[in-house]
């Protein structure tokens, strides 16, 4: 052994770079120049490790992990209107995917119907669709095998709604609701702390959210209720470890809402699952997923007492950062995702949607909507990293950073936790503050030159560049409002009016709301007219932080 | 000490869509570079917009659209300044927005449209240039 | 690039209502420019009858979430109301970061409220003095109320508040120590005390906290003893509310006790007494740096005090000898 010799180089590396704080990963850790054993042998931690598919699955959820099967290449489509939608859906399951991921257009989002003079302008927007009534669901979904195929609902403070309407249209089609499967992304907390896409104030919105879930529980056994979402902390500015932190503590007030609402741990938390975004920095990202494992296990075990091991398995969805895309040298994208595609992975993900190179300019075409699958194929098929498992692990620095990540993250519990839980810190500007903070000073660190993107503020090239937007079809809005006002004529106006009592009064009591939500939405109240409704009981909330 | 008169803009996020990253990171560099930020708010209407401008005589309107709904908004806005007879408060924005969309809202009277990832001090700079006069 | 009109031709806009006119006006007056003088000489008949309400308060204590509140109360009573809305500006840029109006939004559509936020500016005295600029600007535009609200953290926002008529501070429960400390301020620019969040812990002791604070206060014979009004003001739903009827009836109790004491007059005369005040100081500094100005000397005397040779009050002295005597 040449121990002797080893440690001396040790010792002069660390020299060469004491003090020096230009190596800092994005959650701002500074990073050492070199990793030791000294920096991961804590006595008492070898069982923190432990082995793929074992408690407590820091190395990952399961035994064989892309042995046996690679994760799911899930790339995530726009769509239009319900009908167009409905043919790129055909058209997609014809090329083999199994599951689909809908989105919804800004009004929808907004909880309001096409014909909102607020809606105006942003109907079909985003590329996503717009669902006023069951007559969209039924046209979104005509002619798909819904009890074959998965989808993916991108749907949150509307979920309760969107639910009804795809268990109504399952109904009339004789599908069992037991066959049902897929995700409802039902994240609610993460609109208030980043995404800003919320109606009512946090508790009666969680109410709402626990009612989906409840429901589910009961009828819908096969179908993931909620996805609790990091990427939009992300999106918003959280660095990762505040990305970790916040979306784990996220889980952590589901779980115990559900246990409030009298369901066992081990009834719902399998079901739960997460969405996490793949930051630039490589081993960062990997720490990433290795403590979100590790926190969740333990936590699902030791504080809410789970007995199924299922609970205790942090199953992720992965998108690569559409933030960290550049609109100059566009084609440098391309790299990027790949390295942040092979993070995730190596991260040990569940599912991986790979952005495409050009979606800082545009709606992505269908040459680099391709490149972006290929990506993850080439990985898949050719670079070997699937052939061993966790390959990463005892890798000092890896399992260091794992480490340092997990206890940061415990910081950040008790920070909410002293602020009274998530709601409470909420209410009380905690997300809002922290994230525009880390948003601000990543932009000034990328504008002192402290963080480098290759073809922005280093290797710049003048060139024109210009953005292509898919616009929302005037022709569209204009059909879609008609067709929405015409329903609204031709219903039973006695029913509907019934239906819209029957919901206040149920928002102002506890019944589960779902039935009565699916009963109206049969008969033909619209989604913003039930929003509408909820608004008037529940209040609607403003964010009155100033950061 | 208080010479001249201190530059007030007003920074606010219309339309449906919640994205705000862009319009606080700016509201914030622009109050380091030394100006009064009038942070509206994320679901702004238009003649909220525009009430609030005239109300706190702001020298300028930053809009920030990611959402696509900038070809409604800005004409919206423009059209209510000249009713108003505030023309003379300058527009700009930020966002996703296509450069043949730009040209269209140069026509009407909106000043520079920032792409995302713009360099903040080139928003400052242009803010203290073309509010010089 | 802004069309010019003359001053006269502004107030007399301003007369009328124009929110432009007054929202310019305002813009004149804070930044001191050439002709302020001129403009508060001709706006100032039309002042003085205005309520004047100031609300102050420590930060998260909700105060805009009430002033908007209270604004919908006197809009109830048909009354237009002018709100100034005080914030700090940055010692290090001055630059300043006016996020309240996300709070004030239920009015944002109402043409008998005109909001305006207000960076504090960072200069001596003078934050006080634009004040009482700007709500004479806002009265004259015919507002029957001026609201104005600051951070009650300073002494230049303590000073602000001796402008009101009525003065709120808010406090929160669970701040008993600070209330401890605060007390002897509070009851001096208190005359009414809003304890908001009431649906907090610790609301019952901080209201007997206060109360007792009030009751070992000694007050003349007829005085008007500050009155503790516990508020909800967060509430997401009008039902959820509390308190803010209570609040207004007292506002308007305490209105009534000015008018029918003739207390009003006091304070008008300790108001104009302290803006003269203000103007004096802000005006002789003008006078004496201007006369310092190109001389080299206020260098010298700054040099000569971090020097040591010299102290900062013989130094006054020696200049106030200087270029005050002449006038004797």
């Amino acid at each position: 052994m040449n121990n002797q010799k080893g440690t001396e180089t040790i010792e002069n590396r660390e020299k060469g770079s004491t003090n020096d704080d230009s190596f800092k990963n994005l959650s701002g850790f500074k990073i050492k120049a070199l990793y030791g054993p000294e920096d991961i042998s804590q006595p008492g931690r070898e069982a923190d490790l432990g082995l793929p598919g074992e408690y407590p699955f820091t190395r990952g959820i399961h035994k064989t992990m892309y042995r046996q099967r690679p994760w799911t290449i899930r790339q995530l489509g726009s769509l239009d209107s319900p009908s167009k939608a409905n043919e790129r859906i055909r058209q997609l399951l014809q090329m083999g995917a199994n599951g689909i991921s809908l989105c919804l257009d800004m009004p929808t989002i907004m909880g309001r119907d096409s014909d909102d003079p607020l809606a105006e302008g942003e109907v079909g927007s985003c590329g996503g669709v717009a669902i006023d009534s069951i007559e969209d669901m039924r046209n979104l979904l005509e002619g798909i095998p819904i009890d074959e195929i998965s989808i993916n609902f991108v749907s949150n403070s509307q979920s309760s709604v969107i639910l009804s309407m795809f268990v109504a249209v399952a109904e009339e089609r004789g599908v069992p609701l037991e066959k049902l499967t897929g995700t409802m992304q039902n994240d609610i907390l993460k609109e208030y702390q980043a995404q800003k896409s919320y109606y009512f104030p946090p508790r009666p919105s969680m109410r709402l959210t626990i009612d989906t879930l409840s429901f589910c529980n009961k009828h819908l056994p096969r179908f993931n209720p909620i996805s609790i979402s990091g990427y939009h902390l992300a999106s918003a500015g959280a660095t990762p470890v505040q990305e970790l932190a916040f979306t784990l503590a996220n889980g952590f007030t589901y779980v115990e809402e559900g246990i409030k609402a009298g369901l066992s741990v081990d009834s719902f938390a399998p079901r739960l699952s997460f969405f996490f975004k793949v930051h630039n920095d490589f081993f960062e990202n990997i720490a990433k997923y290795r403590a979100a494992r590790r926190i969740w296990a333990k936590t699902i075990r030791e504080r809410f007492e789970a007995k199924d091991r299922r609970s205790c398995l942090f199953r992720v969805h992965t998108q690569t950062s559409g933030s960290s895309l550049t609109a100059h040298q566009a084609e440098n994208n391309i790299i990027r995702v790949t390295i942040q595609a092979l993070s995730a992975v190596l991260g040990g993900t569940q599912s991986l949607h790979t952005n495409a190179f050009d979606e800082a300019l545009s709606i992505p075409t269908p040459r680099s909507e391709k490149l972006a699958l290929r990506t993850q194929q080439i990985i898949a098929r050719e670079s070997g990293v699937i052939n061993t498992i966790d390959p990463l692990a005892g890798s000092y620095y890896v399992e260091a950073l794992t480490n340092q990540m997990e206890a940061e993250c415990y910081k950040y519990f008790k920070e909410i936790e002293d602020l009274g839980g998530v709601i409470s810190a909420i209410e009380k500007g905690y997300y809002a503050k922290i994230i525009a903070d880390s948003a601000f000073s990543y932009q000034r660190e990328i504008e002192k030159g402290e963080r480098i993107v290759v073809g922005l503020n280093e290797f710049f090239e003048e060139e024109e560049t210009d953005i292509e937007l898919r616009e929302a079809d005037p022709e569209f809005e204009r059909e879609k409002v008609s067709d929405l006002v015409a329903l609204k004529e031709n219903r039973d106006q006695a029913l509907v009016k019934a239906c819209l009592n029957e919901i206040g009064e149920v928002c102002q009591g506890s019944d589960n709301i779902i039935p009565y939500l699916i009963k109206a939405v049969k008969s033909y109240v619209t989604l913003g007219e039930i929003i509408g409704v909820m608004k008037e009981i529940f209040g609607e909330y403003r964010e009155d932080s100033i950061y | 000490m208080n010479k001249g008169r201190k530059r007030r803009i007003l920074i606010a996020k219309p339309g449906l869509d919640g994205h705000d990253r862009g319009a606080k990171v700016v509201a914030r560099a622009l109050r380091n570079a030394g100006m009064e930020v009038i942070y509206a708010g994320l679901h702004q209407t238009p003649l909220q917009i525009v009430n609030a401008a005239i109300d706190e005589d702001v020298d300028a309107i930053g809009l920030s659209i990611l959402s696509g709904a900038h070809k409604t908004i800005f004409p919206k806005i423009m059209t209510l300044l000249k009713e108003k007879g505030a023309s003379d408060i300058l527009v700009f924005g930020g966002g996703t927005i296509p450069k043949k969309d730009r040209v269209e809202l140069t026509s009407l009277g909106v000043g520079e449209i920032f792409t995302t990832g713009t360099d903040t001090h080139v928003i400052i700079d242009y803010l203290n240039r073309t509010l010089e006069t | 690039m802004k069309k010019k009109l003359s001053t006269g031709e502004m107030v007399s806009r301003l007369l009328a209502g124009d929110r432009r006119a007054a929202a310019r006006l305002i813009t004149l007056v804070e930044n001191e420019m050439d002709d302020h003088h001129e403009v508060m000489s001709l706006v100032y008949p039309y002042t003085g009858k205005a309520m004047i309400l100031g609300i102050t308060g420590a930060g998260g204590a909700g105060k805009s979430t009430l002033t908007d509140h209270l604004i919908g109360k006197f809009r109830e009573q048909g009354k237009k109301v002018g709100v100034v809305v005080v914030d700090p500006s940055s010692p290090f840029s001055g630059g300043a970061f006016l996020g309240d109006r996300i709070r004030l939004q239920s009015h944002s559509q109402d043409d008998g409220v005109y909001i305006r936020s207000m960076a504090s500016r960072g200069y001596l005295g003078g934050l006080s003095r634009a004040t009482y600029d700007v709500i004479r600007i806002m009265e004259a535009m015919g507002n029957e109320v001026v609201i104005v609200e600051t951070l009650g953290a300073g002494q230049d926002e303590v000073d602000v508040i001796h402008i009101a008529h009525t003065c709120l501070v808010v406090v929160t429960p669970g701040m008993g120590d600070d209330i401890q400390a605060m007390k002897a301020g509070i009851m001096e620019i208190a005359d009414i005390i809003v304890l908001n969040k009431a649906d907090l812990d610790g609301t019952d002791r901080s209201l007997r906290h206060l109360q007792g604070a009030l009751t070992a206060g000694s007050f003349e014979e007829g005085a008007w003893m500050p009155r503790v009004v516990p508020t909800v003001s967060t509430a997401n739903k009008p039902e959820d509310l509390q308190g803010i009827d209570e609040l207004a009836a007292t506002i308007a109790e305490h209105q009534t006790y000015l008018r029918k004491t003739r207390a009003i007059d006091r304070v008008r005369y300790d108001r104009v007494e302290q803006e003269l005040g203000l103007i004096f100081k802000d005006e002789l500094q003008k006078i004496i740096f201007k006369g310092l100005k190109g001389t080299g000397k206020k260098r010298e005397y700054i040099n000569s005090i971090i020097e040591q040779k010299n102290d900062p009050y013989s130094v006054v002295e020696e200049v106030l000898n200087t270029y005050l005597l002449p006038w004797e």
